[in-house]
């Protein structure tokens, strides 16, 4: 430090010695802003690193296809993370209150069902598959849809309904959970998606 | 057992399945103190490489413990901060 003063001294007695030290009064504050707004992004940044973000985009609304959202999102809320499922098509329903309760399981064309296709198109069977699995689920002590929307909403879990789609499936906002966000779109979810660690299409 | 730990609180999460051991483990451990240790006592397998895998990826919580007796999962995890 003290030689950083006899420089400056020096300087002082003899402008033209090192023209690269001297600075003007008005020069050193621009640096000193200049520090300072360095400063302030590195902690920002810093603080940014601690939190992971994640965005899920949820089309999907048939039983089986709204756990994986949810679970997801629920226990990624529980490791402290910054979560938004974004609903679109489909995926609107898993949000909708009425229609959450009654998602069905599709017998036809699931290669995992123990019937045939044929007999899996017989009308009722959609309905009897999807009972199948609730009682499993009940039995196995895994949540049910509403419960795991609840769980998510009080986790923080930032659950958005497609503008576009809540408008394309003639719904109303009010058909929603309280605390599901409307009003947004693509922009809003490319924007999270962009600033995510991890980013999942259902 | 859980004398060995000075456990502050007991989750009792039996019969739940993931993600509800993880989830609930959260919202107990939210609700004590920097010091206080959690016990908790779940009978899905899956929770005791989920409860250590949150404990690793999350600040202020340490896993002290996982004992495995037939059955029951026990996590003992306390909130360091």
């Amino acid at each position: 430090m003290s030689t950083d003063n006899q420089s400056t001294t020096d300087a002082d007695a003899d402008p033209g010695s090192d023209p690269e030290t001297e600075f003007d009064a008005a020069e050193l504050q621009a640096l000193r802003e200049r520090v300072d707004e360095l400063e302030e992004s590195i902690a920002d940044a810093e603080t940014g690193d601690d939190q992971k973000k994640m965005t899920i985009v949820a089309t999907q609304g048939s039983f089986d296809m709204a756990y994986p959202p949810l679970i997801l999102g629920s226990t990624a809320a529980a490791f402290g993370w910054d979560v938004v499922v974004f609903h679109t098509f489909w995926g609107l329903d898993i949000l909708h209150e009425e229609k959450s309760k009654n998602l069905k399981l599709s017998a036809v064309g699931n290669p995992n069902m123990p019937v045939p296709n044929a007999v899996a198109a017989i009308p009722g069977m959609d309905r009897m598959a999807t009972r199948m699995m609730e009682k499993k689920i009940d039995e196995n002590g895994t949540a049910t849809i509403e419960e795991l929307i609840e769980l998510s909403l009080d986790q923080g879990v930032d659950l958005q309904a497609c503008q576009m789609t809540i408008e394309l499936m003639e719904y109303d906002e009010d058909d929603f959970y309280d605390g599901v966000t409307t009003g947004v779109g693509a922009a809003t979810a490319l924007q999270h998606m962009a600033e995510s660690d991890i980013q999942l299409l259902v | 057992m859980s004398s060995e730990y000075d456990t502050t609180k007991t989750l009792d999460v039996k019969g739940q399945s993931c993600p509800m051991p993880i989830v609930k483990t959260k919202q107990a451990i939210d609700d004590l103190d920097a010091g206080d240790v959690l016990e908790v006592v779940a009978t899905d397998s899956g929770s005791m490489s989920d409860i250590q895998g949150w404990a690793d990826g999350t600040d202020g919580v340490e896993l002290l413990d996982q004992v495995e007796d037939g059955d029951l999962y026990t996590h003992y995890v306390k909130k360091t901060e």
